[in-house]
């Protein structure tokens, strides 16, 4: 019966579209509406160029996530590598091709956007490292050997980003990286290697650091340090999420974001203007959105056959977890000031874009959770 | 492969699920702690965090209040308010403070030693508070900076309202208002909440009593602003209140009369309504620019004035301490009659001194006045008799009389500047000096001289309640239409001739407090004064003027500043002869008319040399000019009391 099943071609248009995981569209549909209801409010309660060309990205990428969920899952695992190299390629044409806005080079001038590929790259890390350890078999997983194509994989494009400079994406690489050795069974004293290592290396990384990054990091540690400098940040976005109390001041209302004391409000603190203008109740809703997409990318890993699927679905919802975690804890004054946008929420194409590739990956491996992927 | 990695393929599975199980509970966690920051920051602290957000959102600007004005007795203004064109700068706005000081330095006259002191203060305050680079403006350099306004970010002209003073004749009672100091913020506490920038405040006389009251209240704008320091929305205004406007019962007319006759010399001038105590004029020269302190004074003018020897920033008319010299025999003689100690019949015989224990006391004649009584001893001042008065009388019923009639304590409220004197008994030498009282002493005390100090409102004040029948009155310079219970009682008096309750409990009726035990002896006084001046002899008969409506009654006195010795005695040196510091002040107490009497006056020159020829000359024109203006302004009383 496996067998049989496992045959794609036996699917019909109709099973494929009747396998898809509903909720979880749902959950992005609603996702995406509030991102523009948020959107909308930045712009001043206008439609103008940040909400419009918001709504055009939700739509396009999203009919890019169902196009992509109906790819079959053992396609993504064939390109695997190739997507990953491409990103790289990508990397590397932005560091001699990149635009420079705001003192890094992160941008790629495409006709029709700027893409940020370390954006991508954040899916394809997760993706090669998928491949990479469902073709390992289990006793080789701890071998030295078979540790050294991870660490190039994980370090090189990382060592792209990090020099453009972005601290928060090159972070948020690593993390996604770090979270399929992990759940393939690399041994905890790896991890604890690597921390040591990282540790011994800390002194020297910093030294590597713009000014204004060890400031963000010194804020962090106390915010009171500079507070119309760098603390400034988390200190007007603690204000405005702690002002909007239990029911938030209304739509529209928030004080702190039309009066612009609230700093990067289209993209990593659109949380913060939610959360001022809709209180605890919309916080806790955005939580909720998030955990359910959340528990269903790790439902699809859980039923889907593959440890390719399984590696990936769990990888990207363990990653998906953290840059929300990374972005909430950032703007609650939890963890230093490192650019990281909000998925969906935030203002910005290619994070939409990579975010809907990787859901659309993961809906793959809910449409074809029996397809053996070789 | 595929079949022989199947069981592999189970077992990487397994794996993988129980490591994404344990990534799970690290995710809880985490969930746990995001929520946990939520309901801190939005239940628990967000009363909090809304303060903090409309502290942000919110910016008030104080608006100064406008003063109260001060006015005469005849509604004219003698402190008021004019328009001033001021330069502010908002430090927020003016992006580099460096080039904008550079370029108003260019414009302006302004000293680096100014601008120093405002960017002290910029870096003081919020850097959306203005603060006032050049608070009094010329036209034409107002009109220079409007022109360069463009190249000027941050700078702000404005038309404001400041202190200004018409003349200067009323300067000392006035005083002045200036800017507010460190000082004045510590010791007056209303000051706390008006303290916006370019608000003055009073530093002496009436500007600094009444200081609390015409300040005004403060008023704001509030607004709503954004990050930038922009004003979005005007959400609320108070334009605040300006401060109470006062009506003095002072008569500008007079205060600029005398103010012209005594300018050149250092002396002081009160006048003063006898029934009710009204300040009509008081006068203290040479006079100073209050102007020149609201703005700042300049160091200059500021030294010439601390320099100068005749002390033009004392109001001598409260502040200066003068031996009364002979005014004091007034109430020498009235203690004496009023304690039985000598009648008004009593004759001594003047030979131009009499000796006390091997020390010599002179008569200011030489040759001596002969046999003397009471009256001829007042109008003509002899010494001699005096002392032989003094000497029975003692310092103790003296002092207790002299206090009585307002000596040796201060007579008005809130006037920090004003001082007390001293009225010597033995009591107070022993406790200031240390030292028991001679009998020497007392004959100094007989004629105003030696430890006695008074001021020339304080004679003033006197002679008053001697023109008034010796009632006690209580001196004003705010105007208030009640308080004329004198006059009342003196009106019921004169409608009901054969009243029989007795004249002290009726004038108890009336709030009275008599300062006699009989009137007859403060009517024998009057009428001795009066010789002093109508009478051929008398000391001040020179001066007297002969129209009845203006007839005065007054006392000389001169006070010594140093004392004669013996050789300059014999060779009868003038006073004129000696250096000006060491001459005596000449003084003169006065009221007038004789047959009805209404004002009561003080005059002292320092140095003037003697009552007669420098004090009693002054008084003279003083009196005719505010008799003259008695019609207009009982007229005008009326007047107010109809209209309120």
């Amino acid at each position: 019966m496996y067998q049989a099943r496992s045959i794609q071609s036996s699917l019909s248009f109709k099973d494929k579209f009747f396998s898809i995981d509903y909720v979880l569209v749902i959950s992005i549909l609603i996702l995406g509406f509030v991102s523009i209801v948020a959107m909308y409010s930045t712009d001043g309660g206008e439609f103008q160029y940040h909400t419009k060309s918001h709504i055009i990205r939700f739509i396009v990428f999203f009919f890019m996530f169902f196009i992509l969920s109906f790819v079959q899952i053992r396609y993504w695992h064939n390109i695997s590598y190739l997507l990953y190299f491409l990103f790289f390629i990508l990397l590397l044409g932005v560091k001699y091709f990149g635009l420079t806005s705001s003192g890094s080079q992160r941008w790629l001038n495409f006709y029709f956007m700027n893409l940020q590929p370390s954006e991508l790259m954040k899916v394809g890390l997760i993706l090669f490292l998928a491949k990479y350890y469902h073709r390992v078999s289990i006793e080789n997983i701890n071998r030295i050997k078979f540790l050294f194509t991870p660490i190039v994989a994980l370090i090189a494009p990382v060592l792209l980003v990090i020099t453009q400079p972005d601290l928060g994406t090159s972070l948020l690489i690593v993390s996604g990286g770090v979270v399929v050795a992990w759940l393939a069974g690399v041994r905890p004293k790896f991890f604890g290697y690597a921390i040591i290592i990282f540790i011994a290396f800390l002194p020297i990384a910093i030294s590597f650091l713009k000014p204004y990054q060890k400031s963000r990091i010194l804020t962090f540690l106390n915010p009171d340090r500079d507070p119309l400098g760098a603390g400034y940040q988390i200190i007007q976005s603690k204000i405005a999420i702690g002002s909007g109390g239990l029911f938030g001041k209304g739509f529209l209302n928030g004080s702190q974001s039309y009066l612009d004391y609230l700093p990067e409000k289209h993209t990593d603190f659109i949380f913060t203007l939610f959360s001022e203008e809709f209180g605890f109740f919309g916080s806790f809703f955005i939580l909720l959105l998030y955990g359910l997409i959340i528990s269903r990318l790790i439902k699809i890993g859980n039923i889907t056959r593959s440890n390719f699927g399984k590696l990936y679905c769990y990888g990207f919802a363990t990653a998906f977890f953290i840059y929300v975690a990374v972005n909430m804890g950032m703007v609650l004054g939890l963890l230093p000031i490192v650019g990281s946008p909000l998925p969906i929420m935030s203002y910005g194409g290619s994070s939409m874009m990579a975010i809907m590739l990787g859901l659309g990956i993961a809906m793959s491996c809910k449409i074809y959770k029996d397809t053996p992927v070789n | 492969m595929f079949s022989s990695g199947s069981g592999n393929t189970v077992i990487k599975s397994k794996l993988i699920t129980r490591r994404m199980f344990l990534l799970s509970t690290a995710k809880a966690i985490v969930v746990v702690g995001v929520l946990a920051r939520l309901i801190s920051l939005q239940i628990n602290e967000s009363t909090k965090y809304k303060t903090l957000s409309d502290k942000n959102r919110f910016r008030e600007w104080k608006i100064a209040p406008e003063r109260g004005i001060i006015k005469d007795y005849f509604n004219r203004e003698i402190a008021s308010n004019s328009q001033v064109y001021q330069i502010h700068l908002i430090p927020e706005d003016a992006g580099n403070i460096e080039n904008i000081f550079f370029r108003l330095k260019s414009i302006l006259n302004i000293s680096d030693q100014k601008i120093f002191s405002l960017k002290r203060k910029i870096a003081k305050q919020k850097p959306w508070d203005p603060v006032i680079i050049s608070d009094n403006l010329t036209w034409s350099e107002f009109s220079r900076v409007n022109l360069f306004l463009h190249e000027l970010q941050g700078v702000e002209p404005v038309v404001s309202i400041a202190r200004v003073y018409k003349d200067y004749s009323s300067a000392h009672i006035l005083g002045y208002v200036s800017q507010v100091s460190e000082k004045d913020l510590k010791n007056k506490k209303y000051l706390k909440e008006i303290a916006v920038p370019g608000i003055a405040v009073g530093k002496t006389g009436l500007e600094k009593k009444l200081d609390e009251k015409m300040i005004g209240k403060v008023g704001f704008q509030r607004y709503e602003v954004n990050a930038y320091g922009k004003r979005i929305k005007q959400i609320q205004v108070d334009q605040g209140k300006s401060g109470e406007s006062f009506t003095t019962t002072l008569d500008l007319e007079v205060q600029k009369y005398v103010a012209e006759i005594i300018k050149d010399k250092a002396a002081a001038v009160c006048v003063m309504d006898i029934y009710n105590g009204d300040i009509i004029s008081l006068n203290s020269s040479p006079s100073y620019n209050p102007n020149s302190f609201v703005h700042g004074i300049e160091r200059k003018y500021w030294k010439d004035l601390i320099n100068n020897d005749k002390k033009p920033l004392t109001n001598k008319a409260i502040s200066g301490l003068y031996p009364p010299g002979s005014t004091i025999k007034t109430l020498v003689a009235l203690s004496a009659l009023e304690n039985g100690i000598y009648k008004s019949s009593n004759k001594v015989k003047c030979s131009g001194k009499i000796e006390l224990f091997g020390e010599k006391f002179h008569c200011w004649k030489k040759k001596g006045h002969g046999i003397m009584d009471m009256r001829s001893a007042i109008q003509r001042s002899c010494d001699v008799y005096f002392y032989e008065v003094a000497k029975k009388l003692g310092v103790d019923r003296l002092s207790k009389t002299a206090k009585k009639f307002g000596l040796g304590k201060k007579v008005l409220d809130g006037f920090t500047e004003e001082r007390s004197g001293v009225v010597p008994n033995t009591l107070w030498k022993k406790k200031f000096i240390g030292q028991n009282w001679y009998l020497g002493e007392t004959l100094h005390t007989g004629i105003g001289q030696g430890y006695f100090q008074s001021t020339p409102l304080q004679l003033c004040l006197m002679t008053a309640q001697i023109a008034n029948g010796g009632f006690e009155l209580k001196p004003r310079i705010i105007f208030n239409k009640d308080n004329n219970n004198l006059k009342n009682y003196l009106d019921f008096k004169n409608q009901n001739p054969n009243q029989t309750t007795a004249g002290d409990l009726l004038a108890i009726n009336f709030g009275l407090k008599p300062l006699f035990k009989n009137q007859e002896n403060i009517n024998f006084i009057k009428d001795a004064m009066y010789a002093s001046s109508n009478e051929p002899g008398g000391t001040s008969y020179r001066s007297r003027l002969q129209d009845n409506r203006y007839t005065f009654a007054g006392k000389t006195g001169s006070s010594q500043v140093k004392r004669f010795t013996e050789e300059q005695r014999e060779a009868e040196v003038k006073q004129e002869d000696i250096e000006y510091k060491s001459r005596d002040h000449a003084l003169f107490i006065a009221f007038a008319p004789y047959k009805d009497p209404k004002y009561a006056i003080s005059v002292v020159v320092e140095h003037g040399g003697s009552g007669s020829s420098s004090a009693a000359p002054i008084a003279k024109k003083v009196i005719k000019k505010v008799l003259e203006r008695d019609d207009l302004r009982k007229s005008f009383n009326n007047l107010l009391g109809e209209s309120i």
